[in-house]
């Protein structure tokens, strides 16, 4: 028994810069977005994460990141995440920003994993992040399983569990703060993630240097992604009522902090 | 008129700092940065150095260091590292990240291989593998404790300080059996030693007391030798409290072959292949770089906290009400304010050109200085005299190479040459880095420690508490650190005093003065009468002599060759700033992001090596001033005058230069936050 996961994740601007939506001559669009500085998208790192973690534990397991987004900004992303997990790149050249049809994600994201040489289905975990940092839909995996012909799906996994017999326990998450257990027997399998367990690993630059060989032409060869952007358009964007603003606290306790959020969401 | 749409991000750094195709170098800069700005930041905000000891909570930043592959960078593949080849520009980028935190934290990363620098440089291969496998943290499967090695040249008063020639550390022949390894017993009482709460080797400075052995030596002494390894007691230092410093007394029995570098037994004395003062300067040579870095990187640190803190000064409460310029921008209302950040921002940014150049041609030079030696001792040149002789007799030719570099029409054929001449280009770049690794390490922390205050400054009371954000206040401390340790001030003075009077190096500045007045960025001609001035004083300095007959550029006489050292490091630190603008504006077309932004980051950034480069010149034309009317020496100065005066009305469009720069903070975007604790 082994798993060939392949993880859907993109590239989104560091949540610390200001976010400002505009309109572009192409639509909708985040002031200097091209310039800021970008993160692995924090969903899609919980799933990837959490698939280098199963593959080191499940042997003859192999991990690969399937990324669209623009090449020179996942490139400066890959810096830092390479060194996080063992996996190979696969990316498509296109936009990775919120404003893009999740259905024309969903089907470059199939296009590129379908390119994948050595990808046994009857192997494949489909990870991705649940949600996204840049848009919420939570449609994005749901769709690329679907034309994947994967109808096994869960949504808000937290955790994976394999068993002794190759089944898998998977923990969803569900409203309320409660959790679904489901049992599946067998891969093929599409898992959005919600947090996992697993903290951040520190960078390894041994790791990252292993990652770099097949990065690098990955990035090099990445083919423009046809997004068509057909029967979508983004009508209009404005940032919520009321105004970010970031404070720091140093000395604060949560239960402060917690009595602060109510009084704030009271008004 | 542009916009700098925001502050410049790693892809701008990677063309300017031409590392734009080293991914290796790129994740250099992840990981030290990942680990300063989560680690090292909360160490600092937590109050950890608010005390002298090594406590459990610093520990954390050596177990960061070792988990992230930080301290496994300086060695090799085969020694347990993940990259080859030379380390200088690696080094110095890690450096630069974790003192954008804590120059303390950054001292602590460098430490160790400062300790194994001897080795490395000078060592048998045996000993440099021996050492540098044990630094590297235990890889899975296997059960070792990692060895921190400290470097102990300092002792205390009255001995080795800034001069290092009065050394009373001591190695004596203890037993010497016939046949058998000589067993020495070496005694060193260390000051000011950095990593010394951890160490578990030392290398040592010491000096024979035995006619059995002659001269001096470094030696590598370990916890476990026979005799007594007292750690001694912590330095009460008020400055880089995230790393070791303590004064160890040390008196163990160890085998002749920890000797570095080996020996040879002549006559029947032991004789070291290499004096402490070689292994010294051939390290220091190196090392020195990363610390010049650590300074600059505390500047372009401070830019953000403090647009942040003037843009945002008055919003809150009833101070202003939004929409309003009071509320909207804050003190950033103000001129002064821009632009003495723009000040700040220009100095940065040069010591940033200068040392990264510095870094980036050690690792040119670290192979050729190896073929160098290796091409000598087949010509059975290998006194460190016939070497030097040799050496000079190629400086017609590397003037020569030096021509052709600048020569955009040049005979290919001839410059193939000459740049296969291992002689003359070991002899271009002993030069070149003879000057510019010191003005590194005095020009950026001398200067860089002054323009702290500044930035201190422009923060009002808030900078000089434990809350600024950005740790202003400690910043500025470490600084005064970083201006001393591994030499201070006055080394680099003295060091400059021989080097930057070389006939190579003169003829090299006078093709950056060539090349800046052929170009057409804004102020670049005002620097090359800067620099011409420069090598006016100099010429006029070595020619004539003062009003009593005494000569006046002459080693002894540090009130002349002093401030030449001080006024050649703000020529150079603006000159690369002018070649790192000049590669963005070429390159930065080609990279997607950067292009995006391209307009307003050329406008800026040539704007901001405009202000520089009349910083500079005014600053070097003040030192020159005085060393050329100031001696009454009565011979004829017109020639500097006049070079003076052009320098002033290159002048022109400066400070419209710095008011466009200026303006354009007060519209950049920076982040909501900073992104690390406070
Ligand atoms: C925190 C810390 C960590 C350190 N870590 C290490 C370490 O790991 N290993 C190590 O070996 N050392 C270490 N040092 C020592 C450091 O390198 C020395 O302090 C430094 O080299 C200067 O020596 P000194 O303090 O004895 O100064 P001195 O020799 O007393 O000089 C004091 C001043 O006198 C003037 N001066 C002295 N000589 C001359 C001259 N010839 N010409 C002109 N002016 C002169 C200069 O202004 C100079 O700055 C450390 C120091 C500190 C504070």
């Amino acid at each position: 028994m082994s798993y060939h996961i392949v993880v859907c994740g993109s590239i989104v601007p560091d949540p610390l810069q200001v976010l400002e939506p505009i309109v572009g001559p192409t639509g909708p669009a985040l002031k200097n977005e091209m310039m800021l500085p970008a993160v692995l998208d924090p969903w899609a790192g919980h799933a990837l994460f959490e698939a280098a973690n199963l593959a080191k534990n499940v042997p003859n397991s192999k991990v690969w990141l399937v990324a669209l987004g623009p090449k020179a900004k996942l490139q400066q992303v890959m810096m830092s995440v390479a060194q996080k997990a063992l996996f190979t790149l696969v990316a498509a050249d296109g936009p990775a920003s919120g404003f893009v049809d999740a259905f024309d994600t969903a089907a470059a994201l199939t296009t590129a994993i379908e390119g994948i040489a050595d990808l046994d289905r009857d192997k494949m975990l489909l990870f991705g992040g649940w949600q996204s940092a840049s848009r919420g839909t939570g449609a994005t995996i749901q769709m690329v399983g679907e034309r994947l012909g994967i109808v096994n799906q869960f949504q808000g996994v937290d955790k994976l569990t394999v068993n002794a017999d190759g089944s898998m326990d998977i923990l969803e998450r569900i409203e309320g703060g409660s959790y679904l257990t489901s049992r599946l027997s067998s891969a093929p399998a599409a898992m959005g993630w919600a947090t996992g367990e697993l903290p951040e690993p520190p960078n390894n630059p041994q790791v990252g240097m292993m990652n770099m060989k097949s990065i690098m032409p990955a990035l090099q060869q990445a083919k423009p992604a046809q997004l068509t952007g057909a029967g979508f358009k983004v009508e209009n964007v404005a940032q919520p009522k009321v105004m970010r603003q970031t404070r720091i606290e140093k000395d604060m306790s949560t239960d402060a902090i917690a009595q602060e959020i109510v009084a704030w969401i009271k008004g | 008129m542009y916009t700098l749409q925001t502050l410049p991000g790693d892809d701008v750094r990677q063309i300017m700092w031409r590392f734009a195709e080293r991914f290796d170098l790129q994740m250099v800069v992840q990981s030290s940065r990942s680990i300063a700005r989560t680690t090292v930041a909360s160490l600092v905000a937590q109050g950890a150095r608010n005390s002298h000891e090594w406590t459990d909570l610093k520990q954390e930043l050596l177990d960061a260091f070792d988990a992230s592959g930080l301290t496994a960078l300086y060695m090799n593949t085969s020694q347990g590292g993940f990259m080859d080849g030379p380390k200088n520009l690696a080094l110095s980028l890690a450096a630069f990240e974790l003192s954008w935190v804590d120059g303390g934290a950054a001292t602590s990363s460098l430490a160790s291989n400062l300790a194994l620098a001897p080795s490395h440089e000078k060592g048998t291969p045996e000993q440099r593998d021996y050492y540098m496998s044990r630094a590297v943290p235990p890889q899975p499967g296997e059960d070792r404790t990692i060895w921190r090695g400290a470097f102990a040249l300092t002792e205390p008063l009255p001995y080795v300080g800034v001069d290092t020639g009065v050394l009373v550390g001591k190695v004596k022949v203890k037993d010497w059996k016939d046949g058998e390894e000589p067993m020495l017993q070496v005694e060193k009482r260390g000051r000011f030693i950095t990593n010394m709460d951890f160490a578990y080797f030392v290398t040592a400075a010491v000096d024979s007391t035995d006619e059995r052995i002659k001269g001096s030596c470094m030696i590598t002494l370990e916890e476990g030798d026979e005799g007594s390894f007292d750690r001694g007691a912590p330095t009460m230092k008020m400055c880089h409290q995230l790393s070791s410093t303590r004064d160890p007394i040390i008196n163990v029995t160890v085998p002749a072959s920890r000797i570095i570098g080996g020996y040879t037994v002549v006559d029947g004395q032991i004789v070291p292949n290499f004096t402490h003062g070689e292994i010294i300067g051939s390290v220091f040579h190196r090392t020195r770089i990363p610390v010049g870095l650590m300074t600059t990187a505390k500047l372009l640190s401070a830019v953000e906290p403090v647009i942040r803190y003037h843009r945002t000064r008055f919003r809150g409460g009833d101070a202003s009400n939004p929409g309003s310029p009071k509320f909207e921008q804050g003190i950033q209302q103000k001129e002064d304010a821009q632009q003495r950040l723009i000040d700040i921002w220009a100095i940065g940014e040069a010591g940033a050109s200068m040392g990264f150049t510095a870094a980036r041609e050690a690792d040119t030079f670290d192979p050729i200085e190896r073929e160098k030696e290796s091409f000598l001792a087949e010509q059975g040149c290998t006194s460190a005299r016939k070497q030097f002789a040799m050496i000079r007799k190629k400086d017609a030719e590397t003037m020569e190479y030096i021509d052709l570099l600048f020569d955009t029409g040049r005979d290919e054929t001839r410059f193939a040459a000459l740049d296969a001449d291992v002689l003359v280009k070991f002899s271009y770049l002993d030069k070149l880095l003879g000057v510019i690794i010191p003005t590194t390490k005095l020009w950026n922390t001398g200067v860089g420690a002054i323009f702290l205050r500044e930035a201190i400054s422009l923060v009002g009371g808030y900078g000089i508490t434990e809350d600024c954000p950005g740790f202003l206040m400690n910043k500025w401390a470490d600084s005064q650190l970083e201006a001393t340790y591994e030499g201070p001030e006055a080394v680099q003075r003295m060091h400059l005093t021989i080097t930057q009077a070389d006939p190579v190096f003169l003829h090299l500045l006078g093709k950056y003065a060539d090349d800046m007045a052929a170009s057409d960025a804004p102020g670049s001609d005002g620097l090359a009468a800067g620099i011409r001035m420069w090598l006016t004083a100099m010429t006029y300095l070595s020619e004539n002599t003062d009003a009593d007959g005494n000569k006046l550029y002459h080693r002894k006489r540090q009130g002349v060759t002093f401030p030449m050292a001080d006024a050649v490091g703000w020529l150079l630190a603006s000159y690369y700033l002018f070649k790192d603008v000049a590669e963005l504006q070429e390159k930065g077309g080609m990279n997607p992001t950067v292009a995006e932004g391209l307009e307003g980051l050329s406008g800026f950034y040539a704007d901001l090596a405009q202000v520089m480069a009349a910083r500079a010149v005014g600053e070097v034309g003040r030192i020159l001033s005085e060393l050329v009317y100031g001696f009454n020496s009565g011979a004829d100065v017109s020639a500097f005058a006049a070079l003076r005066a052009e320098a002033d009305a290159k002048l022109a469009g400066v400070r419209l230069a710095k008011d466009r720069a200026g303006q354009a903070l007060t519209q950049v975007m920076i982040p909501e936050a900073l992104d690390y604790p406070m």
